[in-house]
């Protein structure tokens, strides 16, 4: 057969040099006179390891990494794409213990062949979901997700069979009957990356969820938004879409059943406050991304006013797992209230960075030192980030706290996407409250004032804080303002700018002293 | 001008025309203008607002909002730095800071021979090889200070 070598073409792993690589192995290939067959694979999710090289052998895949331009010759002198006894080998790439230990579902798929290829995902399993849903009424799918557990994976963990309800028993009261799928891809976290892998190494699972989701509450239109800082994501999308419709996936007729289904991409313009639903859809109806007043709900009144699911990327790949495996098996991981698995995302300065799928109940510990493999630059680790720019700061005694829901809630933390950002000793804890304000300050869209005026206010004081100006004073206005801000944001923006602020103060208030 | 000005009409007219019909047009129009010319002129704001039956001051309102859209043209590249967590967290600021030294300007602004733009951004979704920044449509990985000396070295030799 012929031999066949695999290079990802995903965004992060050609920041790290893999279109290089790959046209210096295909002129290796060529050099040498070879039969070798070079795939363009998704991302496997383990950055530490990219580019990471595959070749497909009798005993199954091997891999090498990270390999850069230079390691090629001697990679070839090795014996490369044959048997090859070199340092960067990384042996089977299904027994590299960070990804072994791993249990993928939504990310099963994720670096196993080239991201456009629809032949590869049926082979995969893909399309299995759609299949059986083709078959279902609305009311039996979305009794299928209530039953998955599944909750929203864009950070605010609704559970996303009741908001398939709501939108499911919306009558609008306009004349047009249409409803609307928004997929939510504007995944603005600092730290979080697993949308954006997803899309670009399994990008059907995606679409193949849209149109699930599409035939549970009877719409027959979705939209992705996608932010533009993913140019990558977007080109494999774009694609990914037309050939979905080429192939009758999407369109006025989907696998021969009459059903219809579309989707739209849209890019967004640089604003993350569109992150929250409500300003996605403004900024969808062509509008300043501004946020809405709740209620009425997406749900009855969304897009163009008409009853709309918003459901983050993984939320709505998570449902074509559910659909084809089945609700009970999708329920059967995880613990408590939290169901299925977390996609966690190690990010900042670690050693083993990337994106871990396991069933909810790990502790963050667990993840940073035994997945992480500590920090990058070998200093002690001092403080952790979870959930995104509004998360909390942790310290090292939270550490033991288990990443799910209710676990991180308790301690007055959240989950958010799954970002985990990893910062050493040298980290300036008052900066990184000051940072969290003056980002609310750019991002805010304006609308209510404790966001757009308070956080502006609050990069002020912590200045002067840390000038030592007046100090016990200005850190009395500093907590009233938080309070403010937490009790009188319209949504998250300004809401949740407050907790990496607070327990910056209240897990390192030596570095405000200084 | 008047040459000018009748094709610039005409790219709106046809950009208008290819999104007609669908929901929330004036984004789209908006960045394929951007993608056609490099920013959206002033002269095109009263232009698209009759092709789509909008105000001036919505069209304004809604292009000051979003940062990516500019209404003057960029550089002949645009280098976005990341600031976020992150890539704070591997030194973005020590980074910024020879960034800004080395290109003489600051956000939002031009380098005097119009050869990079510089712009701040909030994630590239680049998190766990950081600092990343975006130069153009090219994301770069673990960014030291040598290493963005040569890629401007090797934007000046390319231009």
């Amino acid at each position: 057969m012929t031999i066949r070598v695999f290079i990802p073409r995903d965004a992060t792993a050609c920041a790290l040099g893999a279109d290089e690589v790959a046209d210096s192995i295909r002129k290796g290939i060529e050099g040498r006179g070879l039969e070798v067959e070079v795939i363009r694979n998704g991302s496997r999710g383990a950055v530490w390891l990219e580019p990471l090289v595959e070749v497909e052998t009798d005993a199954g895949r091997v891999a090498f990494g990270p390999v850069a331009v230079i390691d090629v010759p001697g990679l070839f002198e090795a014996g490369f794409p044959g048997e090859a006894d070199h340092p960067l080998s990384l042996g089977r790439v299904a027994e590299i213990p960070w990804l072994a230990r791993q249990q993928r579902l939504t990310f099963a798929r994720a670096g196993l062949g080239d991201p456009l290829s629809l032949e590869n995902y049926t082979v995969l399993n893909g399309f299995r979901g759609l299949e059986r849903a083709l078959d279902m009424n609305p009311q039996a799918l979305v009794d299928e997700i209530k039953e998955s557990g599944l909750r929203g994976r864009g950070g605010a963990a609704f559970p996303t069979g009741i908001k398939w309800q709501t939108v499911l028993d919306a009558q609008s009261d306009s004349e047009s009957a249409q409803k609307y799928i928004v997929c939510n891809a504007d995944e603005g976290d600092s730290g979080t990356f697993a949308d954006r892998l997803l899309m670009e190494a399994d990008p059907y699972q995606l679409i193949e969820g849209m149109i699930i989701a599409g035939l549970a509450v009877e719409a027959t239109e979705g939209f992705i938004y996608l932010r533009s800082e993913y140019p990558h994501c977007a080109t494999v999308l774009e694609e990914a879409l037309s050939r979905a419709e080429q192939a009758a996936y999407l369109g006025d007729d989907i696998c021969g059943t009459g059903k219809v289904f579309r989707i739209d991409l849209r890019i967004g313009a640089g604003a993350c406050s569109c992150g929250e639903e409500t300003s996605l859809l403004d900024s969808l109806e062509g509008k300043r991304g501004m946020i809405r007043v709740k209620p009425p709900l997406p749900a009855i009144k969304g897009l163009m006013g008409l009853p709309t699911v918003v459901n983050n990327v993984l939320s709505l790949g998570a449902v074509s797992t559910i659909l084809a495996e089945g609700a009970v098996h999708y329920r059967d991981f995880g613990t408590g209230r939290s169901r299925g698995t977390l996609t966690v995302q190690l990010a900042g300065n670690i050693r083993c960075g990337g994106l871990v799928e396991l069933p909810f109940g790990a502790t963050l510990r667990e993840l940073v030192e035994d997945f992480g493999g500590g920090t990058a630059s070998g200093r002690p680790a001092r403080a952790i980030q979870v959930g995104g720019p509004l998360g909390t700061y942790l310290p090292e005694s939270q550490w033991d706290v288990v990443l799910d829901y209710e676990a991180l809630a308790e301690i007055g933390g959240m989950l958010g996407h799954g970002g985990v950002v990893v910062f050493d000793d040298t980290v300036d804890m008052a900066q990184q409250a000051r940072f969290a304000m003056e980002f609310c300050a750019v991002e805010s869209c304006g609308k209510c004032t404790p966001c757009r005026v308070g956080s502006v206010r609050g990069v002020e004081v912590i200045d002067r804080v840390i000038a030592g100006t007046e100090r016990e004073f200005n850190l009395a206005v500093l907590d009233d303002l938080c309070d403010t801000m937490a009790e009188g944001s319209l949504c998250a923006m300004g809401g949740l700018t407050p907790f990496p602020v607070r327990s910056a103060l209240e897990h390192f208030p030596e570095d405000f002293e200084r | 001008m008047q040459a000018s000005a009748v094709s610039l009409q005409e790219i709106v007219d046809s950009v208008v025309e290819f999104h007609r019909g669908k929901v929330g047009a004036l984004l789209p129009v908006l960045h394929s203008i951007q993608n056609k010319l490099g920013h959206v002129p002033k002269q095109a704001v009263p232009m698209i607002a009759q092709a789509i039956g909008l105000s001036r001051a919505e069209i304004h309102g809604v292009m000051s909002f979003y940062a990516d859209f500019r209404s003057e043209p960029a550089g002949r590249n645009i280098i976005y730095l990341c600031r976020a967590e992150a890539c704070q967290a591997m030194g973005a600021r020590d980074l910024e800071q020879h960034v800004m030294d080395r290109l003489s300007i600051g956000y939002g602004e031009t380098t005097a021979d119009g050869l990079v733009t510089l712009e701040p951004v909030y994630c590239l979704g680049n998190c766990a090889c950081t600092p990343s920044i975006r130069v153009n449509d090219d994301i770069h990985a673990r960014v030291t200070a040598q290493k963005f000396d040569e890629i401007i070295d090797r934007l000046e030799i390319a231009s």
